[in-house]
């Protein structure tokens, strides 16, 4: 496959890795979170972590949507399917994620509840359309990469008129979390989570650009790398943040160039600020309530709006007590120190939403890296 | 001869399938006798008894039970009808036989179009004449509209082991080469690009194909072949998963020496797909010994459905009965069962 191959080139990668090992110093860290689950799994993929000194240590963060979904929305869209006459379509990683009572909508789909499973907002539109005796429900869900395409389908509900059509909307702000985290007292005063530098995220970035990374880098003296999804994206990243702590430097540098840039995109970043508005206050799981860290429908698209339609209550659930799922999405701790992991929570029977998308630290710790955790 | 009395001729053209299709009176005969017995005519099916007789050889046998439920019912390369020949000849060839016989047993949704059921029959008859296999018994059940999907078809396959040959999936020992007969993931993806709701285009087709032919040459050349299977639904991934576990062993593939058509890997890029666990329905995988793995390859090569065989790994000790793979990046992972599922309904 041209222009994708030559990102996985393994001869590349072994010049890479052997720069980063000439280049890392032995008796120092190199702690790099990368923030996104594309990253996360990446890396248990193509085995990237064999190729690294062991100065550098991967902290995963909690970029995985699916992941940071609360109990408490997912409950919320169980109930929504449930209802008489609603069709409710929601993208395949979704389906398997347990809500409370270990219920999860691929259970409410085989008892009998009309869930779908989708690949775009568009075919969420095109259900609606073609069922105008159903209530089509989108469970849109994703940070800023995913959230263009829902504000268009509302956009386009609203200019058809599209009476059976709406979006439960969960769609979450990458900078409010890396702010979050670096906020956190285990990275600020305890310590306890060593944190160097950051991989910042690839198709997320594409959108709100480099810019708004400036000011954690600066404020936080991180430094950050905005890479690929690629293995040697993300390899050329963690050289290129090595040599900014070896400098003693922290800026916001841009390995993912052929995609992203300063600005971002200014028409996707339009089309949101038309159809969306801050929350005041969303919970994510790991993270807790996060403030200003999400987005919900505006007033004039409320008709579109499934959380004001179906009168949806906030209501907010605790993981399954010794799930770390929350520890974990906050990089405190890594999949194999969780008391489930591999035992009760396993992908095909999820105890948490880190074991279900491919995104998920724990479910890429198990499909790629299993044999790590018992030789 | 026929055993019923003629009725209004059935509408092959625009008509559908009813209840009365299956309700064992005249509709019911008539069907069976116009479309199945026509489409499968041979000398056991001819004696329109409710079972097939014939004289069975001393030896070993096998026996195999397949249900044919994919969606769509057309796929570019294959339809229900000869997938559901090829699968079950497959799955009694996986033991090193000679397929001899197969039954059909057909669960059909009211409302099917009976073009679409004439269509399927006579490519699941074409399917079974050019792989010399009969189907020698049948039976047919309608049931109500929304209960079924068009038409579910079980399969079932019987064939004779030649002597000395022992093939099972417990027998691959450390130190045995690991072989693939072709391209990995060209049936699943085939499949998919039919889906409504994927709206992409491909020229690819399934593989679907009877693999007896090619297993008989193999055996043949190479009679201590250890294991062999073809890695249907879970792909290759689930195969060598199920063998490790079955042998007590564990495995290392090397991801630059498995096939892949170019076309399949974009596919399964852009749909975040992992041709590892895509399906297939005219691959094998074969376990043989070191030494005899070069041989074993030429042979696979030489037929028609080898063409594109590779040696893509090795067994090895491993008491925790991992499959792994060298990435072409240079690092290792585990190759696990597939967690769910990653298409619905393809076989």
């Amino acid at each position: 496959m041209k222009y994708i191959d030559e990102f996985r080139d393994g001869k590349v990668a072994r010049n890479i890795a052997a720069a980063i090992a000439a280049e890392a110093t032995a008796d120092r860290r190199y702690a790099l979170m990368e923030f996104c689950g594309g990253h996360t799994h990446a890396i248990s993929r193509y085995g990237i972590e064999d190729l690294l000194p062991p100065a550098v240590q991967m902290i995963h963060g909690p970029g995985c949507p699916v992941c940071v979904l609360p109990i408490g929305r997912v409950d919320n869209a169980i109930a929504i399917a449930e209802r008489p006459g609603v069709t409710l379509c929601s993208y395949g990683d979704l389906l398997r994620v347990p809500g409370s009572k270990r219920r999860s909508l691929l259970k409410a789909k085989a008892a009998g509840a009309d869930v779908r499973m989708i690949y775009s907002a568009a075919d969420a539109l095109k259900i609606a359309r073609d069922n105008p005796d159903r209530q089509v429900v989108f469970f849109a869900i994703g940070f800023e990469t995913t959230t263009a395409p829902t504000a268009l389908v509302i956009r386009q509900a609203k200019a058809e008129g599209l009476g059976n059509f709406s979006v439960f909307c969960n769609h979450v702000l990458t900078p409010a979390a890396i702010s979050n985290i670096l906020e956190s007292p285990e990275v600020r005063q305890l310590g306890t989570v060593p944190l160097d530098g950051f991989i910042g995220p690839a198709h997320v970035s594409t959108v709100i650009g480099s810019r708004p990374y400036e000011f954690f880098a600066e404020e936080y003296q991180k430094p950050v790398v905005i890479a690929g999804f690629e293995p040697l994206d993300v390899l050329q990243a963690i050289l290129m943040l090595v040599r900014q702590l070896n400098e003693g430097r922290f800026d916001v540098e841009n390995e993912f160039s052929r995609a992203v840039t300063r600005e971002g995109n200014r028409k996707a970043q339009a089309l949101v600020a038309e159809v969306f508005e801050l929350r005041r206050v969303f919970e994510w799981r790991g993270l807790g309530m996060v403030p200003y860290s999400a987005l919900a429908i505006k007033e004039e698209f409320a008709r579109w709006d499934a959380e004001r339609r179906f009168a949806v209550e906030a209501v907010s659930v605790p993981d399954v007590r010794a799930c770390e799922c929350g520890a974990i999405l906050r990089g405190l701790k890594k999949p194999a120190d969780c008391r489930l992991f591999g035992t009760a929570c396993t992908p095909e029977s999820p105890m948490g939403s880190c074991m279900v998308s491919a995104e998920g630290a724990c479910a890429a710790y198990w499909t790629y890296g299993r044999f790590r955790q018992v030789s | 001869m026929t055993l019923h009395r003629k009725g209004p001729v059935i509408d092959f053209v625009n008509g559908c399938v009813d209840l009365t299709h299956g309700g064992g009176g005249r509709a019911m005969a008539q069907l069976v006798e116009d479309l199945f017995i026509a489409a499968f005519d041979n000398d056991m099916l001819r004696q329109r008894n409710d079972q097939a007789c014939f004289a069975v050889e001393a030896g070993r046998m096998v026996m195999t039970t397949d249900g044919y439920v994919i969606s769509p019912l057309f796929f570019p390369g294959g339809d229900i009808g000869s997938l559901a020949v090829h699968g079950t000849i497959n799955d009694v060839a996986m033991a090193g036989a000679m397929p001899l016989a197969l039954s059909a047993s057909f669960i059909i949704e009211e409302g099917l179009r009976l073009a679409d059921l004439k269509r399927i029959v006579e490519s699941m008859a074409a399917a079974s004449r050019s792989a010399g296999v009969p189907v020698v018994t049948g039976d047919t059940k309608v049931v109500e509209k929304g209960k079924g999907d068009g038409v579910f078809i079980a399969t079932t396959g019987i064939g004779r082991v030649p002597a000395g040959i022992v093939i099972s999936g417990d027998r691959a020992r450390p130190g045995d080469a690991i072989l693939i007969s072709g391209t990995l993931g060209d049936h699943g993806v085939a499949v998919m690009s039919q889906r409504e709701n994927l709206g992409f285009e491909t020229r690819l087709q399934s593989d679907s194909a009877a693999l007896h032919g090619l297993v008989a040459a193999m055996v043949a050349a190479v009679p201590g072949i250890r294991c062999l299977r073809d890695p249907t639904r879970g792909g290759l991934a689930a195969t060598l998963n199920e063998l490790a576990h079955q042998s007590g062993v564990g495995m290392v593939i090397e991801e630059a020496a498995i096939p892949v058509r170019a076309e399949v890997r974009g596919a399964c890029e852009l749909l975040g797909l992992d041709p590892l666990y895509v399906a297939n329905e005219g691959k094998l995988i074969a376990i043989a010994s070191a030494d005899e793995a070069e041989r074993l390859l030429e042979v696979m090569r030489d037929h028609r459905l080898g063409r594109d065989a590779a040696i893509i790994g090795r067994v090895v000790e491993d008491a925790h009965r991992f499959v792994q793979m060298e990435t072409s990046f240079g690092g290792k992972r585990v190759v696990d069962w597939l967690a769910g599922e990653q298409l619905p309904r393809i076989c």
